[in-house]
């Protein structure tokens, strides 16, 4: 297959929050930006994000970003470094106020400034009680940033490459990464786009499990070239759950529900949080509601053909009160469960929302590797980058505020990498060949494994072995069974061979991405031998800072696993040390 | 008269979204065996398809009305899926 090449100053992979953002950064400084997208910018999967950007504004009364660095430290469960959250915590403001000039329409208070509501974990003066630092644009805050932020990259004449696909990192004898290798599906053209840095902004990969309320899209390809090009995954045993998605689907159940007086049953019809938390039962908090549902579940108490989930009942508050106060959850329920909760449970499942690890970076978004520190050319921002600033557990609206933060900050270290750089580097002769080695076995496989089948296997491997709760003898048998999986990998096929708007092409390189990222996430989860924030053991219930105060790094190579320190020295101000995490 | 094979497969592909919703929905409405559609149809749904995914959503859950009519027909076959 012919490879075409074309040659920019960057290229940023993912058209999200923060890839838009970065994008800014460079394209306004008078930079030649490419940007690759699998789906139109606005329909990244940032458009979900209701929730907010934390910022210490300080609008509705005081706050500060020693505040906001605290709660994030205490979220992180002390796994976060405590430069990376200082760093996002101090310029949060300023990254808001540059968001509201370039368009944002935030909610705002009567006196014009940007409103802010109140969100859970945040707090004031170090834990003391709850502040209000979210700002959003009512519950459509990711869709108005996307748009704000796409608007002000078409007027900076950032080049986007919609409905493309990245497939692989290049690299060079020393290690420097020369740009990527990309398939535009429209015409099944491969092209190398090489560049003087490259930056990854592809999002997480939820889908790796059987229950998540991630996008489709949202399948670890950044993580995923990142593996396969040698650089270490951090941190990538730990994942945030909701203790209710709808089973088989991932559509949330709000925690409200259980507030009006929702209760969980078993498949024996058992209300079983009374065993659990005999005083506060379901409305216990959201890790020891998850915890008893996946006990429930692996014991096999759980409810279905596959005794797979959890009946939350509504039924006995009556049709006024369901209509009253929940009616968006009935909406779901009938659309998504295909139940009616004034007749009938609906089945849930703890499911996964939102990716903690990913690519190692350092907060200035430039990817670091322990052999040799700072990869030459290469960036990540965003949910696929590991700053790390969510550490165990990220905090509710951290997740904008470390789009805009780390998207700025890895533009910003891409201009300053840029002024000490001359030409492109020499592109070597066989750069673009792994791409294109995946692309030929692929076409080249006769009867091949199904996509869908493979895909469908790995992510109830994953649901089953390494949810919310995690059992030593269900993740032990789950490394086996994702080891055994890479056969099958070898051998996906499709039937479809043609060029033009592939699906089947796309689906199953995508699948290669998710694998990486399911891998990584078995391996870590097993050897990490502690609790921490969302890392959550049934045989080690407690942390241990005195083991696994330690980042985790997974080479693909050799499913091999290796250790760095968390760094708890802040910038400025003095370390926030450890203490137990209670709220 | 359907659409050719390689159009289904751009409807198809942007019907992925950033919204697990409407990737659920329009999930549904892809099943084996395929929905038909022709050219007309095509293009309803295409339109459809290049809405913000909120827009889209609000119409498939009825939570706005439709204002176009050429697009009503497609969009009962959503909500129906």
């Amino acid at each position: 297959m012919a490879l075409s090449i074309r040659k920019f100053d960057v290229v940023i992979v993912g058209a999200g929050g923060s890839g838009l953002r970065a994008a800014l950064e460079l394209s306004s400084a008078g930079l030649k930006v490419a940007v690759l997208s699998k789906v139109f910018p606005t329909r990244s999967h940032t458009v979900a994000a209701q929730g907010g950007v934390g910022a210490a504004l300080g609008n509705m009364g005081e706050d500060s970003w020693q505040w906001h660095m605290y709660d994030t430290i205490k979220g992180s469960d002390w796994l976060g470094d405590q430069d990376a959250i200082e760093f996002m915590c101090r310029m949060a403001p300023e990254v808001v106020i540059e968001l509201e000039h370039f368009g944002m329409p935030f909610d705002r208070n009567d006196n014009g400034t940007i409103y802010q509501r109140p969100f859970g974990g945040h707090s004031a003066n170090f834990g003391e009680k709850p502040v209000q630092r979210s700002c959003c644009a009512a519950d459509r805050t990711g869709h108005a940033m996307l748009h704000a932020l796409y608007q002000r990259n078409v007027y900076a004449r950032t080049q986007f490459f919609v409905e493309w696909m990245a497939l692989d990192l290049v690299r060079d004898a020393e290690g420097a990464v020369l740009g990527v290798t990309a398939l535009e599906m429209e015409t099944g053209q491969v092209v190398l786009f090489h560049a003087k840095a490259t930056l990854f902004a592809t999002g997480g990969g939820g889908r790796i499990f059987h229950s998540s309320t991630n996008a489709f899209i949202n399948t670890g390809d950044g993580v995923g070239m990142a593996a396969r090009a040698g650089i270490p995954l951090e941190d990538m045993e730990f994942w945030q759950f909701h203790p209710t998605g709808v089973a088989g689907a991932g559509v949330l159940i709000t925690e409200g529900v259980r507030g009006e007086g929702g209760i969980l049953l078993n498949k024996n019809g058992e209300r079983f949080m009374e065993r659990y938390a005999p005083h506060v039962k379901d409305l216990a908090s959201r890790d020891v509601v998850s915890r008893a549902m996946a006990t429930e579940i692996k014991e096999g108490r759980g409810a279905g053909e596959h005794a797979d989930h959890i009946l939350l009942k509504l039924d006995h508050l009556g049709p006024e009160v369901i209509d009253k106060r929940l009616p968006g959850i009935r909406e779901i329920a009938i659309k998504f469960a295909n139940v009616d909760p004034i007749k009938e449970p609906i089945p849930v499942v703890p499911t996964c929302h939102y990716q903690m690890g990913g690519i190692p970076t350092n907060y200035r978004g430039e990817v670091v590797v322990p052999e040799g520190g700072a990869v030459p050319g290469f960036y990540a921002a965003g949910e696929c980058g590991c700053a790390s600033i969510h550490g165990a557990n990220r905090l509710g609206t951290n997740s904008l505020t470390d789009l805009l933060v780390m998207g700025k900050s890895a533009g910003m270290s891409v201009l300053e990498y840029l002024k000490g750089q001359g030409s492109h580097r020499p592109l070597p002769k066989d750069a673009g060949e792994n791409a294109l080695a995946r692309l030929a076995r692929l076409d080249g496989q006769q009867g091949g494994e199904d996509v869908n089948e493979v895909r469908g296997e790995i992510q109830r491997t994953m649901q089953a072995h390494c949810g919310v709760f995690r059992f030593p003898d269900m993740l032990a048998q789950g490394v086996e069974k994702i080891r055994a999986l890479e056969g099958r990998m070898g051998r996906t096929g499709i039937k479809d061979k043609s060029k033009v708007f592939n699906t089947a092409r796309i689906e199953a390189l995508e699948l290669d991405n998710i694998y990486e990222t399911a891998r990584a996430t078995m391996v870590c989860a097993q050897a990490r031998e502690e609790s921490r924030g969302a890392h959550d053991r049934a045989d080690f219930p407690k942390r241990d800072d005195e083991k696994w105060l330690k980042h985790s790094l997974w080479y693909k190579a050799g499913d091999r696993l290796a250790y760095k320190a968390v760094n708890l020295k802040p910038l400025t101000v003095e370390s926030i040390e450890p203490k137990a995490r209670v709220y | 008269m359907p659409v050719d094979e390689r159009e289904r497969e751009r409807l198809r592909w942007r019907s992925r979204r950033g919204l697990l919703e409407l990737d659920l929905v329009l999930q549904r409405f892809w099943a084996p065996p395929g929905p038909e559609i022709d050219a007309a149809q095509g293009r309803a749904l295409a339109k459809l398809l290049a809405m913000p995914d909120n827009d889209l959503l609000d119409l498939v859950m009825d939570r706005v009305p439709n204002a176009d009519p050429a697009l009503e027909q497609m969009l009962v076959r959503l909500k129906a899926a």
